[in-house]
């Protein structure tokens, strides 16, 4: 047939892209965490790929051999109903692999959670991230210094992160380093991560929050202690200063290149801190078909004062409209 | 209340949507022009609106299933076009993420829902010998209003604006303070509406597949295909319910101003993510189970050989569907849990594995010492087994809480559930239609296009989707409408988008098999062409109305196999024929969906006056239901004699199976 | 056919269709557990997030909950009387019962929507705070699954009063009789996890 030709030459380029495995980014972890995780990962693809080899090597035998020919068509199959032993075996099997994949399972997800092995001893760098549509922030409280859509962390050494949002659930992720965790507003997660060298690292939103989401790559770039600490009096003694307006002039739906500052914006409002105030501006995400009603909210940051303003008459005056990619 | 922004009702701006509004008005117009035409309003109103009949039900299930096969189907070339290369302009990040929005929530809940809810009602109550299912108008109902949902939600783009935050809509995303305009509220109503006719189609199968079994079917002689429909119905009516809930909070927050999911007034967004996933997980066992009893007929079948392990079989379901409401967690590792939930969430997880791997070995075991028949149906079957291992075993690595870490809203998540759903589910509907077309239509899909079918799709499917492996691997997010050259992405991407291509080409070869065989396939084929195992193969091709002409008795598994060899049971005596029974049409199940989708409509535009005048409407309905004492007709013994005289020979037996 | 009546049954059990109804009731009410069972979930999560705003103790008037109580346990009581005349075969008592029965379920509602309105007027309204929203939506939900019963009890009262006690109108008495226990039986959760453990908690 003439399918059967073509599927020689797209088995060719199927093995192809499997051998471009090697260069992964999952596959060449550049810190702990994500060396733990790559391991887990290698010891579960050797008994997946015994599984498939198992199950697949009695498939096609069992298809080849029982199919239909001309010379078997007299042939009646036999009346068979099962075998309990049969049953026992391949229930057993796979139930023992489970627990050999779940014991390191387990190890890992409470390793992860903790400062990883041989760190323990050095202090940890502190960063509040912030995620926001569409950049992310990093606070350094210690340090007084906070930059948007990049961080700098010294190598060799736990950054615990402080993960939370100012608005949608967001996920912080840097493959190189380590896993993934999400930010949610009014929360805070907490990850650690080291660098084993200096080098830059990709980091990404995974959870998908609306038109910028794409654009929200950030870089983290591991410096040795003495440039890190370089580069922190730079900003500490070079940067602006953020003031309150311009920081809710960030969290605007916009889409921003990189900023340093001298100040963080914790002096004035922490998004982690569940009586915060609310950090929404449903007007800037208007533009996309029939307009909904909107809803005044006592909680919103326009809200300075207690009283209960005209939030929609205030919003028409004040907002800038944010990024908008008309049709 | 009630101010109309007459100028933003209609999408306007862009020029895909345009042509869509032009085309959709003209195939409306041309579609009632055609049946006026050929007067044939009549006809369809008694004959398929207000049809109460199981078969017909079923096969208006099917007819929806495939139309929005083909929407969902271009919303993913869309964005394989889009994604093909780097930084493409094809779609803007607004339109791509409608795209998606509309392509998962219309290919999970429009499109497989329907085609397997549709073979389950014509199938089901034939295998146990029944004449119908034990409500049959409120089965006409579950149709009427998941039509009702799949038009409003298919017109979202049209008119309003389409949902655009995932089907899994997360919030604070979803909510108003993100997303102000009224198009997330056509998920929050179109998807409601819908899943009030599934939990409708959950009791109404549990009861009949309880009480109707014909005389000598215990459980444990039923079908596999009627064992795997009564699990998926029991999990339906378990599972639905919570979806009802989080839809409505999702409607009261963003009509009303709740604080269930908002970022303000002490919402919480977790709360959205874990009520969706406590449906959303055994919704895909909803979808995966009866499909799973679609292969066991169509292997047992094509390898002339009863199910291997038919206990084994049943319990293995049964444990999947309830560990299937205990692994939710599994969605949202990265959640910020901890340790000790996402390790009990891993192991839950890993653990479906096994009853799962045990019907995997019964099926190869079936066909072991068989006679294996290379029909199309069986074709699908045997790709099903090696495509559906690699989505198993990705799943038992993304069940690995620490390892989600780095897979999770990757390509990899994608590859995975669409080597699930699609080698699961829709080649299991394939092997369905192709296996029960004979019995609902009285004619065969071609076998030569329908090799040509499966060859392409499955190729592409393949193509399109392996490289998506890798692609998470190297970290590729998913939802992301474009990605960049430098991240090196662009050959898998590519080749995928390739891939996506080839697979629409077999759709396509569905879709003229289909057209090919109506006009040009032989009318004059047996009632049991594939010489199959169980009752509804004991009835004429397509099936007389009423089902049975007699009631069968049987006393074993794979009843019309052993009736066959052993010449019983197959013969109708005109003195053993009796009126039969038959409930009435009914006008009610069409008015209530049109209704409920005026009402939903409504409340989609926050015109909130005017969807509590057509709610009157679904409460007149009701009362007019509670009124209604209509106990059907009985059909005359001469119509049953005329109608099996028109199939059986002479002697009153079926007829013989012609290869 | 009639291989399906057994008149030894009570009148709603004689026939197989009716069965098959009683049984599917059964199923459904399965799924309504499971709707509010999500909903006290929710309740759960959601019920200390005041947001600032008014709690359990500045809102809840326990006295007027507790007659609310009364009425709706009596009227659970009172159904269960008419399906016991039912089964008499006695058509005018079931409706007495049957009516008395309403009468009460009103009268919950009627105390129900004033507890709604004095929250209101103290500034709780559903818009308030999580909390709030979610008792809103639970009670309300029971709310509106009393009033629909109230609706749906009354077009069975015509139908008795046009047809008399028939296997199919003794089937849809006895139906709505199981679905005016389960909404009695929902409420007695309502009263202890609700107010009381509102007010002591």
């Amino acid at each position: 047939m003439k399918l059967k030709k073509l599927l020689l030459p797209l088995m060719a380029l199927f093995t192809a892209s499997v051998l471009s495995g090697c260069d992964l980014v999952v596959f060449q972890p550049q810190g702990p965490a994500a060396r733990s995780i790559t391991d887990l990962i290698n010891w579960s693809l050797v008994w997946m790929l015994l599984v498939v080899v198992v199950v697949m090597v009695l498939f096609i035998t069992i298809v080849w051999k029982y199919r239909e020919k001309k010379e078997n068509m007299n042939y009646e199959p036999p009346e068979e109903h099962g075998s309990i032993w049969l049953e026992i075996t391949w229930t057993a099997i796979p139930f023992l692999i489970v627990i050999a994949l779940t014991i390191p399972t387990v190890t890992t997800l409470y390793d992860l959670d903790k400062v990883p092995k041989g760190y323990e001893n050095k202090e940890p760098l502190i960063v509040h991230v912030t995620s926001a549509d569409w950049k992310w922030i990093f606070s350094y409280p210690e340090e007084g210094i906070e930059t948007v859509n990049y961080v700098n962390i010294p190598e060799d050494r736990p950054v615990l992160f402080k993960l939370t949002s100012a608005g949608t659930m967001q996920s912080f992720w840097v493959p190189a380093l380590g896993g993934q965790k999400y930010t949610m507003g009014k929360m805070e997660t907490d990850m650690y991560l080291v660098a084993d060298n200096p080098d830059s690292y990709q980091g990404k939103n995974t959870n998908f929050n609306g038109r910028g989401y794409a654009d929200m790559e950030f870089e983290v770039l591991a410096q040795t202690q003495e440039e890190f600490d370089e580069w922190v009096k730079e900003a500490q003694s070079r940067a602006p200063k953020l003031t309150e307006e311009e920081y809710e002039d960030l969290l605007q739906p916009t889409v921003l290149g990189r900023k340093t500052f001298s100040n963080t914006h914790l002096e004035w409002v922490n998004h982690a801190d569940p009586n915060s105030k609310t950090y929404t501006n449903p007007e800037s995400y208007r533009g996309h078909g029939y307009q909904g009603k909107i809803f005044e909210e006592n909680d919103n940051y326009k809200n300075k004062s207690e009283e209960n303003t005209n939030q929609l008459e205030a919003n028409a005056h004040t907002n800038h409209g944010g990024e908008h990619d008309e049709h | 209340m009630m101010n109309i922004k007459w100028d933003e009702i209609l999408i306007t701006g862009d020029p895909l949507i345009l042509g869509s509004q032009i085309a959709i008005v003209l195939t409306m117009v041309g579609v009632i022009a055609g049946i006026t035409y050929l007067k044939k309003w009549k006809w369809l109103w008694t004959e398929w609106l207000t049809t109460v009949d199981h078969k017909k039900i079923g096969v208006m299930y099917i007819i929806a299933g495939v139309l929005m096969f083909f929407r969902g189907g271009v919303d993913g070339l869309l964005m394989k076009a889009q994604t093909a290369r780097p930084e493409m302009e094809f779609l803007n990040a607004q339109h791509y993420n409608e795209v998606f929005t509309t392509h998962g929530v219309i290919m999970i809940i429009f499109m497989a829902m329907p085609m397997l809810i549709g073979i389950m009602n014509v199938v089901i109550p034939l295998q146990i010998g029944a004449r119908d299912v034990a409500f049959p108008q409120l089965n006409a109902l579950s149709f009427w209003l998941f039509f009702s949902g799949a038009m409003l939600f298919n017109i979202s783009f049209v008119v309003g604006g389409s949902p655009d935050a995932g089907w899994t809509s997360y919030f604070p995303l979803a909510g108003k303070e993100f997303s102000p305009s009224i198009a997330n509220n056509y998920y929050a109503v179109a998807l409601q509406i819908a899943g009030i006719g599934t939990l409708i189609s959950g009791i109404n199968f549990i009861v009949t597949i309880l009480k109707m079994r014909t005389k000598g079917m215990t459980l444990m002689k039923m079908p596999m295909f009627t064992w795997t429909g009564f699990i998926t119905s029991i999990i339906i009516v378990a599972a639905f319910p919570i979806f009802t809930v989080a839809l409505a909070l999702m409607t009261t927050d963003r009509l009303y101003g709740t604080h269930f999911f908002t970022l303000s007034g002490g919402g919480l967004d977790m709360l959205w993510a874990n009520l969706f996933w406590l449906w959303g997980h055994p919704e895909v066992y909803i979808l995966i189970l009866p499909a799973f009893g679609i292969y066991s007929e169509v292997i047992s079948t094509f390898s002339r050989k009863s199910l291997y392990g038919y206990k084994s079989m049943i319990v293995s379901i049964v444990s999947i569907a309830i560990l299937s409401m205990l692994v939710w967690v599994h969605h949202f590792f990265t959640m910020g849990s901890g340790p000790t939930v996402n390790s009990i969430f891993s192991i839950s997880t890993m653990l479906i594995a096994v009853p799962t791997g045990i019907k995997i070995f019964n099926w190869l075991f079936t066909m072991r010492k068989g006679r294996i028949k290379m029909t199309t149906p069986m074709l699908w079957a045997l790709a099903f087994i090696p495509c559906f291992l690699i989505g198993g075993v990705t799943g038992v690595m993304l069940g690995m809480g620490a390892a989600d870490f780095q897979y999770h809203n990757t390509l990899f998540l994608v590859a995975h559930f669409h080597y699930t759903i699609i080698p699961g589910v829709v080649f299991a509907v394939f092997a369905g239609i192709y296996y029960w077309w004979p019995k609902m239509f009285g004619f065969m899909l071609n076998e030569k296009i329908g090799k040509w079918h499966f060859w392409l799709f499955v190729i592409g499917f393949n193509l399109t989707f392996f490289p998506m492996f890798f692609l998470g691997l190297d970290g590729a997010v998913r939802r992301a409408y474009t990605y960049s050259a430098e991240s090196g992405f662009a050959s898998l991407f590519g080749l995928s988008a390739i891939g996506a291509a080839i697979l629409a080409l077999g759709f396509a070869a569905f879709c003229y098999n289909i057209y090919w065989s109506i006009r040009h396939a032989d009318r004059n084929i047996s009632s049991d062409p594939w010489d199959a195992r169980t009752l509804e193969w004991s009835t004429a091709s397509p099936v007389q109305y009423y089902n049975f002409a007699k009631l069968p008795e049987v006393n074993r598994l794979d009843a019309f196999w052993h009736m066959k060899k052993e010449h019983q049971g197959l013969t109708l005596k005109e003195s053993e024929i009796e009126e039969i029974h038959m409930p009435s049409n009914s006008g009610l199940p069409i008015f209530m969906g049109a209704v409920f989708g005026i009402a939903g409509f409504f409340l989609v535009f926050e015109w909130h006056i005017a969807a509590a005048i057509a709610g009157i409407g679904i409460i007149a309905g009701l009362i007019i239901r509670s009124f209604d004492y209509d106990d059907g007709y009985h059909v005359k013994v001469n119509e049953i004699k005329s109608i099996e005289k028109s199939w059986r020979n002479v002697e009153g037996e079926v007829h013989d199976h012609v290869s | 056919m009639s291989a399906n009546v057994n008149t030894a049954l009570p009148l709603e059990y004689q026939r197989e269709q009716d069965r098959m109804n009683i049984l599917g009731f059964w199923i459904f009410l399965g799924a309504e557990i499971i709707l509010f069972a999500t909903l006290f979930g929710v309740y759960g999560v959601l019920y200390q997030r005041y947001a600032g705003g008014p709690t359990h103790q500045d809102i809840i008037v326990i006295k007027d909950v507790m007659i609310q109580t009364v009425l709706l346990l009596t009227s659970s009581f009172t159904m269960g009387l008419a399906i016991f005349e039912m089964r008499r075969h006695n058509l005018k008592g079931l409706i007495a019962w049957f009516v008395v029965t309403l009468l009460l379920g009103g009268g919950f509602l009627f105390m129900e929507i004033n507890e709604f309105i004095h929250y209101v007027h103290e500034g709780a309204t559903m818009q308030t705070s999580a909390f709030l929203s979610s008792l809103f939506v639970l009670l309300g939900t029971h709310g509106a699954h009393v009033t629909l019963g109230i609706g749906w009890a009354t077009m069975v009262i015509i139908q008795l009063l046009k047809r008399g006690l028939t296997p199919v109108t003794a089937r849809k008495t006895f139906i709505i009789g199981l679905y005016w226990h389960f909404l009695d039986v929902v409420w007695i959760f309502i009263f202890t996890f609700v107010y009381l453990k509102g007010l002591v908690g």
